[in-house]
């Protein structure tokens, strides 16, 4: 989603100096433009939902083509796809997870299960949706979805990263992030 | 918040598609990269800048600038060429997967890894609690410096060396030992099982494969008669040593880059960093900037290796019309791109397999190899 920057935007940061100018960036924008084109996920998968990510790592999807592949580690990961019904016992471990990855993180809930319990709903072992546990930036609509409709979340994903502020003060609270919901007729 | 809809439609390529044009930009711009940074930094004396010029070039002469300047140039051109070789390596392995590789960050997905290192200086640095402090923050970097050491006596030609170090070769086995104190200590300062299994492993896979590796080695100085990166090169003026003594330099060139794989951590024995089964290896703790200093590190050892490679097998930066250090570039690549191809084919062996074939096999046919070159240079001096 490289949008191209507009003139007004490239003549706010220029800076003459003898025999030209240069461009002088926000930091900013250029944490934005380096966190979205850069979303490393976490290796992760709980059920089938799993399976249509493989396929959307693999080669006819290809998310390496937006910078993205996956970690095993949770330390050097950026994003949490929870691809899969979540059972009560496997909840906290999730937690833990995200909770191990460093700052900045999001959260992807793939499929009808992680956003809310899907045709388990009515299961007591289930949870009705990971953002009971985990805040959630990006619910994807599908049961599993298809590859198009993750990467479609994805795409969001990097959209909400430009929107946001990449640098706050040390110690300044963190603004509350509004979920995106992604419908099925991507 | 208004969105915009989705642009990029799915590739709908059937098979294995290799633009061979982008293939030969994508070596040119290897190779202009790293002769840029050298021509820089030949020529920094040399540039008609007027008054800063006779300026220049007295302070080039103090040994300590001059040492100060050719340590600023090496440590550039390693950091800058990693860059291009990560990103390289992405598009090799999407290649070798029937995939594009990273495509939307600049052109081709040049840029991509300036962004990873820029996402990843700007990422939250965690230490953990129970982490031994100081081994958990200097195992990043003295996994690096031994590497940065090795680039100080690699010849890219007659001149440019950073220091033409009488006993090269030693110099550069006595170095690279030391990056296994970092990866060991990675995996006991993290206090993670993960990490200590994986440092425990590299420590003892470098530490295996450098015999093997050194005997290899020692046969080629036994052919030249000289431990000097420069003079082994001036002495291939003739015929490379890999064509000039195909019997024994090609099986001496083979354990060579095995060990090579080995040293380098790189699949088959990946085993120190093997997902599957220890998560990331002895920098499962490591987040953010340390993380890229392990990657950092890893490929610029990638090209140390095939340089020395070069440079002891293939007559370095020898070669007809063009320029020592663009042939040296170009040689250099090929043997990078050549553990590329083998990182995404073959499947990781097991730790008692990776073991027994150090010491059952490459051990002993490495002094077999020695032995021979022996013979051999007896035979053709007489």
């Amino acid at each position: 989603m490289a949008e191209p920057l507009t003139q007004q935007e490239v003549d706010t940061w220029r800076l003459p100096v003898p025999g030209g100018a240069l461009i002088v960036a926000p930091l900013d924008r250029l944490t934005q433009w380096a966190r979205r084109n850069s979303l490393w996920s976490l290796t992760f998968g709980l059920s089938c939902c799993a399976i249509e990510m493989m396929a959307t790592a693999g080669s006819r999807y290809d998310l390496d083509r937006f910078g993205m592949f996956f970690r095993a580690t949770p330390r050097q990961a950026d994003v949490m796809i929870v691809a899969g019904w979540v059972s009560v016992k496997m909840a906290p471990f999730i937690r833990r997870l995200y909770d191990q990855m460093p700052e900045p993180k999001y959260v992807i809930a793939m499929g009808g299960c992680a956003s809310a319990g899907g045709p388990y709903r009515d299961s007591i072992t289930v949870v009705k949706g990971v953002d009971q546990f985990v805040p959630v930036d990006v619910y994807v609509y599908g049961c599993p979805p298809r590859p198009e409709n993750l990467i479609n979340g994805i795409l969001h994903l990097q959209e909400r990263i430009r929107h946001e502020k990449a640098l706050t003060r040390r110690g300044a609270p963190v603004p509350a992030r509004e979920p995106v919901i992604i419908g099925g007729e991507a | 918040m208004s969105l915009p809809p989705l642009r990029r439609p799915a590739p709908t390529r059937t098979g294995f598609e290799c633009d061979p044009a982008f293939v030969a930009g994508q070596f040119a711009a290897g190779v202009a990269v790293l002769v840029a940074a050298i021509a820089v930094a030949s020529a920094l004396p040399r540039l008609p800048w007027g008054l800063v010029d006779p300026l220049l070039v007295l302070i080039g002469s103090h040994p300590v600038i001059n040492a100060l300047i050719k340590a600023l140039t090496v440590t550039v051109f390693v950091t800058v060429h990693v860059i291009f070789l990560i990103w390289l390596e992405r598009k090799f392995a999407g290649w070798m997967q029937a995939r594009l590789g990273p495509m939307h960050v600049g052109w081709k997905g040049a840029l991509q890894t300036i962004a990873d290192a820029v996402k990843l200086l700007m990422k939250e640095d965690i230490i953990p609690t129970r982490a031994d402090r100081i081994l958990f923050i200097a195992a990043p970097f003295l996994t690096f410096m031994p590497t940065l050491l090795t680039f100080m006596v690699l010849p890219f030609s007659e001149k440019w060396v950073a220091y033409d170090f009488p006993l090269g070769i030693l110099f550069v086995l006595a170095v690279t030992t030391n990056i296994s104190l970092g990866t060991l200590a990675a995996g006991w300062g993290a206090n993670n099982k993960y990490s200590l299994l994986g440092g425990a492993r590299a420590c003892a896979q470098v530490l295996s494969y450098e015999i093997p590796m050194a005997v290899a080695m020692l046969s080629v100085v036994t052919l030249e008669g000289t431990m000097s990166l420069t003079e082994i090169v001036k002495h291939q003026q003739h015929g490379w040593n890999i064509i000039a003594h195909a019997p024994v330099m090609i099986p001496a060139f083979l354990i060579f880059m095995v060990c090579g794989l080995a040293e380098l951590n790189r699949t088959p024995f990946d085993l120190p960093e093997a997902e599957s089964e220890l998560v990331s290896g002895f920098h499962t703790e490591y987040s953010g900037m340390r993380f890229a200093f392990f990657y950092l590190g890893e490929f610029a050892a990638n090209f140390f290796t095939a340089g020395l490679a070069v440079t002891l097998f293939f007559g370095g930066w020898l070669g007809p019309w063009l320029p020592a250090p663009i042939w040296f570039g170009i040689k250099t690549i090929a043997v990078v791109t050549l553990f590329m191809w083998i990182k995404w084919t073959v499947p990781r062996l097991r730790v008692d397999q990776m073991m027994g074939f150090c010491w059952k096999f490459l051990v002993p046919a490495s002094v077999v190899v020695f032995c021979a070159t022996a013979v051999w240079v007896m035979v053709a001096g007489s």
